[in-house]
Formats: structure tokens, C-alpha cells, sequence
């Protein structure tokens, strides 16, 4: 019998020639990533208790994000201590006001197939995007994997979501996801490595790829992972890495707990409605629902090719009088080239309004959170109940072309109405 | 953490998310402050009414969502005595082990009412209702973690590990 993906990671990492799904394993760990709101200030007690001493700091990477900029003196706090431990562990790789860590450490090449990268973020399964093992963990075990760079896995079964066939026009690797979640339901995957493949899967970009992985979680999944390609390896070297890729992949005999078959052909636009992110329905359905706020950012979807998409939507238009959007890249990176190509000036000029690099409202930290009564649509990963600020606010989540469609509107669109077939992309 | 618990119950649904348990907004605020507002979105009395020991019986997919730590912390706060439910989120299920918040898996929760007053063995997987005079059977402690559990939690085992005392 071959291995998955997740069972080849976890035997190389487990120092062994073969693991199987359902054995426990002691791992050692490549990257174990923290950001500010459960890193430090939440770690140093029982790190110090436990000795103070890392296992290695090359392999520490900590990312201020949640409390950048601070919105409160409780939240500045937090950022300071953990800029300050991160001086005082001497950290080479500590990175503030660059945006969300998921996104960071992906453009920082800290990412990398077959990797084992654990993160003290429920959606450190981004990673997965690019062939690397990564999941989220508590502030208390990343205790134990800074002090000693091991910790205990249970190696998971896989499910095998394949995509074939060529997205509609208007349709993206959201509404994918977003179909996946709904059919798998947002338990179908716990415990369990959600594998994407499939011609449709190939033909994504990176940044649309990193949708899919970042969203995996939401089903309850350990990780979502993605078999490298040359795109992988393409961006990698575009970031100086030089050293030799584990362009890793599972074996044709590998066992699958279940295997989804999709045509992505065949796919519409999808919405996930409140409160909970398995919720999915066609826009069709949804349409002319209306909203207080659009929030077209986050490490799902504020990359490069999501505003290019706002931007073509949006570009000499303006959005709805009733409405505030805010717009907020996913990476001070991808603000830079934004603003390159021209496309906050096209966003600005619509009447957005363009935040920096942050978690922001998508938590329901700062910059933008909603009251009672309060409708969003979002490009974001998740719409429970008070996510985003009041527990009296709901959350719609779709495709940045959805929420730059429904800016236009201030009420939830269907984004093809806006995109002719001749800019489609 | 002890293996036997006993306390009186609150009943919850499914789904019981870590913004629920520990809504995001609060939590860079101190413990004591975000416990106040633990479960508030589904059950704003929640702070008020829980008294040490206590015990919630939930759903399915209890503590889905974010890795929050905070969730165990306010729980912890509010001296939970632990949590039956028919199925826990991954992480959060991990975290509590990790910090000594017992949690128990078991098939049927909807048996069990508010203000029964239970009865677990975490050794034995065994839940004892000792309002309604049944018994039922949850999982057991996973094999690999007992000794962590009888250390009290990730960070005293570690202490054993790394030879610290």
C-alpha cells in the first residue's frame, strides 16, 4: 500500500521509512509559527517556568498581525511584549505591521513542501497550498515544541476532493471551497487531511490555490494540502530560495477515507450565509440581500489577483451611498504591487477605503468591526456568530468578485453581471 | 486534573464555536475580563449562573474554529468541571487535554437534561447520571495521553520530560 501526502510527511518528520493513518507519532517540527494575540504573552510564563530556552530559533518565526495597528492600550501591550521577547529570544525571523502571518510566512519562504510547519492559528493549514504539512495548535503545546521542537501527532486519514474540468467565468476558487465545505459539512473533515487535485486544481494560480488550503480548517480538517507543481517551485525561486524542493506527492495506490468528485464546469458563484461557514447557497439565492459593510481582504482573499479582480469590477464606478467597503491586502507585498498596477488609486476612486496589511475586522480586532444589526459581506474565512465584531451582526462570505459586485449594489450580487466575458479571467 | 468529576449540567447545541466561548473583540483583555464574556452570543446569563464544577453537555463539533487558547482559559475561569459532548473540534479537543480541561466524547447527549447532576470516569469512559439513576458510556482517555493527564496537563509532563522540577 503507498502513502498520502500527510503519511509521507509525517514519516519523514517522524524519522521513519513508513506511517499509516491512525498511528501516533513524535514528530520534529520545521517551523513552528506564533503571532502576537497567542504567541508570546501567552507562551513566556510556562516557557520561562520550563527553562527559557528554544530548540532552535532559526525554526521560530513570530508575526505581529492581530493587534497591528493597536486598537486598544490591552492590545498595544500585547504587541509590545511580543516584539520584545522576540528581541530578547534574539529571533532572525520577526515580522510586525507586514500583515496576516499566513501570508507572511508564504512570501518569506518559510513555507515549503514537505514541511511540518505548526502554528499557533487555526488557519496555519494555508501552508498546506504549497505541499507543506501545517496545522493549528494551542498556545500550551507550542510550550513544548519551542522548548523541545517535538510533539505528538495522530497521523490522519485523507480525503481526496477532486476538481476537474475549467471554472465559469465570474466562478473562482472560493465558490470551490465553499462548495466543498457544504457538501463535507463544517465537521466532515476532522481529524482528517483534505487533499485537492484535479485538472481544475492545477490550472490555479498560487494565490488562488492558498484559498483552498487556508479554508480546510472550516470543514474541520487537520490540513488542506495541495501536491507541488513547477508553479510552486517557480514561486519559490521568485522569493530566493534556493536550496533543493521536495516536490512531494502521494503514491497512486494510497489509501483515501473518501474520495469528492467535482466538475468545476459546472460550478456557480456560491455564498455562505450565517452563522456558520457549511451554510452555502448559490448567490442566485441570496441576491438583493442587503448590507452595512463590504470587507475585501484577509489571508483567504486579499491577495494580488483578488484586487485585480475588485479593481476590473469596480474600475470607474462607485459603490453603493449606503455602504462603507473596506479594502485590506493581504501583505504589505501585495500593497506595494496594488499600488503599482494602479489598483488602489481604481479602489480609492470607487470609494473605498483602502487599510493596511492586517487581521483587522475579519477577527473582530480593529479597524472596521460591525454593531448590532449590522450585515457584511465578506471575502473572508469565517461567519460565526460575533466573528466579526456584535453577536447581533451577521456575516455573508463569498468570492472578492461577489463582494466587489455587492459594493457596487449595497446589496449581495451576482458578480458575473459585472464581468464581461471579454475581461474575464 | 482528577478522573472522576462530578457536577450539574448545562446543555448546549451544535457547534459551539470559539467565538462563542471566547469572542474575539475581548481577547487581549485579562482572563478574569474575558470570562465575563464567555458564551454570551448563545447564552448571555452564562457568567452568572455557573458555579464550580459544573458541567456542559453539548452537540456535535463542540469548540470548532480558531485555536484559541482563551476558550480553555475562560472555561478554566469559571472552574468547568468538564465538557460531555458528542464530538469535539480537533484542536480544541487537543488544547484541552493540554491544560487539564476534561472532555468526553459520547454518542447520544441529548439523553442528559439541565441540572442533572453527573458522575464521569475519565479512566473508564464511564458517565454516570445520578438524577435520572442511568448510566452511559463515553470514550476513554486516548491510551498515549493518560500519563499526561495524571501529571496534570502538557506543561507539568514536559517538566517531567525535560527533567525540571
Amino acid at each position: 500500500m503507498g502513502m498520502t501526502m500527510s503519511e509521507k510527511i509525517l514519516a519523514k518528520a517522524s524519522g521513519q521509512a513508513n506511517v499509516k493513518a491512525g498511528d501516533i507519532v513524535w514528530v520534529k517540527v520545521d517551523i513552528a509559527m506564533m503571532h502576537d494575540l497567542l504567541g508570546p504573552w501567552l507562551v513566556d510564563g510556562g516557557f520561562q517556568r520550563l527553562g527559557g530556552k528554544l530548540f532552535d530559533k532559526e525554526k521560530v518565526v513570530v508575526v505581529s498581525d492581530h493587534c497591528t495597528p493597536p486598537a486598544t492600550v490591552q492590545q498595544a501591550d500585547i504587541l509590545k511584549f511580543t516584539r520584545d521577547w522576540s528581541r530578547d529570544q534574539e529571533l532572525p525571523y520577526y515580522y510586525e505591521f507586514e500583515g496576516p502571518c499566513h501570508q507572511v510566512i508564504v512570501e518569506h519562504g518559510h513555507v515549503r513542501p514537505g514541511r511540518l510547519i505548526l502554528g499557533t492559528d487555526s488557519h496555519t493549514c494555508m501552508a498546506g497550498g504549497l505541499g507543506a504539512f501545517a496545522t493549528g495548535i494551542g498556545s500550551t503545546e507550542m510550550i513544548g515544541v519551542l522548548l523541545t521542537g517535538e510533539t505528538w501527532l495522530k497521523v490522519p486519514e485523507t480525503i481526496k476532493v477532486v476538481w476537474d474540468g475549467r471554472l465559469p467565468h465570474g466562478v473562482y476558487a472560493k465558490d470551490m471551497v465553499l462548495k466543498t465545505i457544504k457538501d463535507l459539512g463544517h465537521a466532515g473533515a476532522t481529524y482528517q487531511t483534505i487533499e485537492f487535485s484535479g485538472s481544475a486544481i492545477s490550472e490555479l494560480s498560487m494565490d488562488e490555490r492558498l484559498v483552498l488550503s487556508n479554508m480546510a480548517v472550516e470543514a474541520g480538517a487537520k490540513t488542506g494540502l495541495i501536491e507541488p507543481d513547477h508553479k510552486v517551485a517557480e514561486y519559490l525561486r521568485s522569493k530566493g530560495v534556493t536550496e533543493e524542493i521536495d516536490m512531494i506527492s502521494s503514491d497512486e495506490d494510497a489509501a483515501y477515507s473518501r474520495v469528492l468528485y467535482y466538475n468545476a464546469s459546472e460550478l456557480e458563484p456560491q455564498v455562505a450565509c450565517p452563522h456558520e461557514v457549511d451554510n452555502v447557497h448559490p448567490v442566485s439565492s441570496v441576491e438583493g440581500k442587503a448590507v452595512d459593510q463590504v470587507y475585501l481582504g484577509s489571508c483567504t482573499n486579499g491577495r494580488i489577483s483578488d484586487l485585480r479582480i475588485a479593481a476590473q469590477i469596480l474600475k470607474g464606478k462607485k459603490i453603493s451611498k449606503n455602504i462603507r467597503c473596506l479594502v485590506v491586502p493581504a501583505s504589505q507585498h501585495i500593497w506595494m504591487q496594488a499600488n503599482k498596477e494602479g489598483i488602489l488609486d481604481i479602489l480609492t476612486e470607487a470609494g473605498c477605503i483602502v487599510n493596511m496589511p492586517s487581521c483587522g475586522a475579519c477577527g473582530g480586532f480593529t479597524s472596521g468591526v460591525i454593531g448590532a444589526g449590522e450585515v457584511v459581506m465578506s471575502s473572508s474565512n469565517r461567519n460565526f456568530r460575533g466573528r466579526m465584531g456584535s453577536p447581533k451582526g451577521e456575516v455573508y462570505l463569498g468570492s472578492p468578485a461577489a463582494v466587489a459586485a455587492t459594493a457596487i449594489e449595497g446589496k449581495i450580487t451576482d458578480p458575473r453581471k459585472y464581468l464581461p466575458k471579454e475581461v474575464m479571467v | 486534573m482528577s478522573f472522576i468529576i462530578r457536577g450539574r449540567v448545562w446543555t448546549y447545541g451544535d457547534n459551539i464555536n470559539t467565538d462563542i466561548i471566547s469572542p474575539g473583540q475581548y481577547m487581549s483583555l485579562p482572563v478574569e475580563k474575558q470570562a465575563v464574556h464567555a458564551m454570551e452570543a448563545i447564552d448571555p446569563s452564562f457568567s452568572e449562573k455557573v458555579q464550580p464544577g459544573d458541567i456542559l453537555v453539548a452537540g456535535h463539533n463542540f469548540g470548532s474554529g480558531s485555536s484559541r487558547e482563551t476558550a480553555q482559559m475562560v472555561l478554566k475561569h469559571h472552574r468547568i468541571g468538564a465538557i460531555v459532548a458528542y464530538s469535539f473540534a480537533r484542536i480544541f479537543y487537543r488544547n484541552s487535554i493540554n491544560v487539564g480541561l476534561p472532555v468526553v466524547e459520547m454518542a447520544d447527549t441529548s439523553v442528559i437534561s439541565e441540572g442533572d447532576e453527573l458522575e464521569i470516569n475519565l479512566l473508564e469512559g464511564k458517565i454516570i447520571n445520578h438524577t435520572k439513576g442511568t448510566e452511559y458510556k463515553g470514550t476513554k482517555l486516548p491510551e498515549h495521553l493518560i500519563e499526561m493527564v495524571k501529571l496534570g496537563g502538557l506543561e507539568p509532563y514536559l517538566a517531567k520530560k525535560l527533567g525540571i522540577s
